[in-house]
């Protein structure tokens, strides 16, 4: 186990590596300096602002810097804001997309599994064509149009709910919503199609036989089985979350961190773009990490040292 | 009748031989096949044919491509044409679909924007099939310590986060379609090596791919020959199901404003343009863009679930 998590933690270290230095070596073959915006700027200027953020050094010099800015969580200044930091922007914004995408995520878990299992129990009936129906609409329409639809017709023709910011939780549902809908879907499928199979297999009966009560088959016996594939898709679901949070945001004026993102890609905000793509692939590569480990603590059967070849 | 008790040593009493009459052999050959034999792809054929949500899919999607072809060549408006006095303008008789804020054509630009949305799909799929293909198939036959660098390097690639990855690219290439697909492309193929190297690994160790080596055959040839056709079931549900991927990939980027540029029209461009209009009340322009980039969605990704289903051997019946 230990030996599997270890191999599993370099491989981890690894890919962070690279996607480090990918973002590094991509962002500085963009054609177009930071200053190349303010036209007022004079050489002598632009020459001392290059200097101060080491643009004028051999690109490898500058990778080592950041490498070493890295090491000690320093994601380094932001050029456009010069007076914020990268770590500042990512502990104003983040708490607020984390917060929205953890609802979401919540959310869809939570309810599409038990629109699965209840799809799956009654099965080939009303509620198992209605939840997969429901299920087949939230993976075919896209986030941001779901978004724009709940606007108009939950915000702006029934007037429930405000439409955007981020003030109290009654700002948090549309958003939440239009960025769960998708994972939601994705979860239910599974979780029926996984709770179908189970349901017919031997144990089932037998439980049925000794009479537990239908709550503590499906419980106890039926769910525990059936959501293996669930949490093997998990890091996939984070990372849709994740990516697709940028343009609820910017649908919904949320001032998190996928605004930042957005706006630093218009500002050639080397240092923003940068940081937040390390930040958020590190995020994701770790959660990936975690969900690979619990799913070796929580079904035995896997054995943790695959055999090559098999 | 009665059936003969066995409880005792007594000598059981059949009929004699000559009360029985042998049955008349009829005159067609017993060893004939009634049933014509079905292949594994007729087989599948029949399969999918009697699932109707993946039949709906691909239905929806031949009238998707015809229109995409067909639609902008149907329409007397150009895609990028202008005329401002005939902005936001309803659906009607002349603008079917309607008009946007610069008075271009909704219907026409919504087929334009299908050809985009599809282009970028399959070709995205193709790429992914190329590359996935011949790494995966090379990987899963090698095996051994060739096989565990290139999947290590695989595990490394499919770690990336796709969408981030892909916004950097176009970033750095400038958008454009080409960036799109190329960008899809980088993480895109991994999937693809990963189940045709699995498929590969078990594959070959079957005795045909024995008889060919015996028989002189190299690599190459029972690569392409002997393994490949026999994952081609697993692939093109892969490749159906990256479509969709590819789609709402392109739609996003758009939407953001990293991907096809003003004046072209791609659904997620026309959805973004579209976002100021709902306080103003012109539903169509978000309408058509948003219905049919999701019913493509839709089509694709309940064909790929028709097809998981016709071409999986373990339910063939």
């Amino acid at each position: 186990m230990l030996k599997y998590i270890g191999k599993r933690f370099i491989s981890m270290m690894i890919t962070i590596w690279v996607i480090v230095t990918l973002t590094f070596f991509l962002m500085h073959a963009i054609p177009g300096s930071p200053f190349n915006q303010e036209r007022n700027t004079n050489d002598t200027v632009r020459k001392n602002l290059e200097a101060h953020y080491h643009l004028d050094e051999n690109l490898f010099v500058q990778y080592g810097i950041y490498l070493k800015s890295l090491l000690q969580f320093d994601f380094g200044p932001s050029i456009k804001q010069s007076s914020t930091s990268v770590n500042e922007l990512l502990s104003r914004g983040f708490p607020i997309s984390f917060e929205l995408g953890s609802v979401a995520l919540l959310f869809s878990i939570v309810s599409g599994i038990a629109l699965g299992i209840f799809a799956a129990l009654r099965h080939n009936g009303v509620i198992d064509y209605g939840a997969m129906t429901l299920a087949v609409i939230g993976i075919s329409v896209p986030n941001f149009i779901m978004a724009t639809l709940l606007i108009q017709v939950v915000a702006v023709d029934l007037k429930l709910l405000p439409v955007a910011t981020w003030a109290s939780y009654k700002h948090m549902i549309l958003p939440a919503l239009a960025l769960s809908m998708s994972p939601l879907a994705i979860i239910a499928r599974l979780t029926r199609s996984s709770m179908l199979e189970v349901l017919t297999q031997d144990y089932i009966r037998t439980a049925r036989a000794k009479g537990l009560s239908p709550f503590k088959i499906v419980v106890k016996h039926a769910l525990r089985n059936a959501l293996l594939p669930v949490i093997t898709i998990l890091g996939t679901l984070v990372a849709a979350v994740l990516t697709g949070s940028f343009v609820i945001e910017k649908i919904f004026a949320i001032p998190g961190m996928g605004q930042y993102f957005v706006s630093s890609i218009n500002d050639r905000d080397y240092p923003v773009i940068m940081g937040t793509t390390v930040f958020y692939s590190t995020l994701l590569i770790f959660l990936l990490f975690l969900v690979d480990i619990a799913y070796g603590i929580i079904d035995p059967r896997i054995k943790l040292h695959k055999k090559e070849g098999e | 009748m009665v059936l003969p008790n066995r409880t005792g040593n007594e000598k059981r009493q059949f009929p004699p031989d000559e009360l029985f009459i042998p049955k008349k052999r009829k005159a067609r050959n017993a060893d004939a096949i009634v049933r014509p034999g079905l292949s594994y792809w007729q087989d599948a054929r029949r399969r999918l044919v009697k699932n109707k949500l993946a039949m709906a899919g691909l239905v929806s999607l031949i009238l998707l491509i015809i229109m995409a072809i067909f639609g902008p060549i149907l329409s007397p408006y150009e895609v990028t044409k202008q005329a401002l006095t005939e902005s936001n303008l309803p659906p009607s008789a002349s603008h079917w679909f309607g008009t946007d804020n610069l008075g271009r054509d909704v219907f026409t630009r919504t087929w334009y924007g299908a050809r985009i949305s599809l282009f970028v799909g399959v070709m995205a799929a193709l790429v992914d099939f190329v590359i996935g293909v011949i790494y995966g198939g090379i990987s899963g036959y090698k095996g051994g310590r060739t096989d565990h660098y290139m999947m290590r390097i695989v595990e490394i690639l499919y770690g990336l986060p796709y969408l981030l990855m892909v916004i950097l690219l176009m970033v750095v290439m400038g958008p454009g379609l080409l960036t799109i697909i190329v960008a899809l492309s980088i993480t895109g193929w991994t999937g693809m090596a990963r189940i045709v190297r699995g498929q590969v690994l078990q594959l070959k160790h079957y005795e045909f791919v024995l008889a060919s080596k015996t028989f002189g055959g190299k690599t190459r040839r029972i690569i392409r020959k002997h393994l490949l056709p026999n994952t081609m079931g697993p692939i093109i549900v892969q490749m159906t199901l990256t479509v969709p991927t590819a789609i709402f990939a392109e739609a996003f980027l758009s939407f953001i404003g990293l991907g096809v540029q003003a004046p072209y029209a791609s659904w997620g461009v026309m959805a973004s343009d579209a976002l100021s209009t709902i306080l103003t009340g012109q539903w169509w322009r978000l309408f058509f863009p948003a219905f049919f980039i999701s019913l493509t969605m839709f089509a694709f990704n309940v064909l790929g679930d028709g097809l998981q289903d016709a071409l999986d051997p373990k339910l063939r019946r």
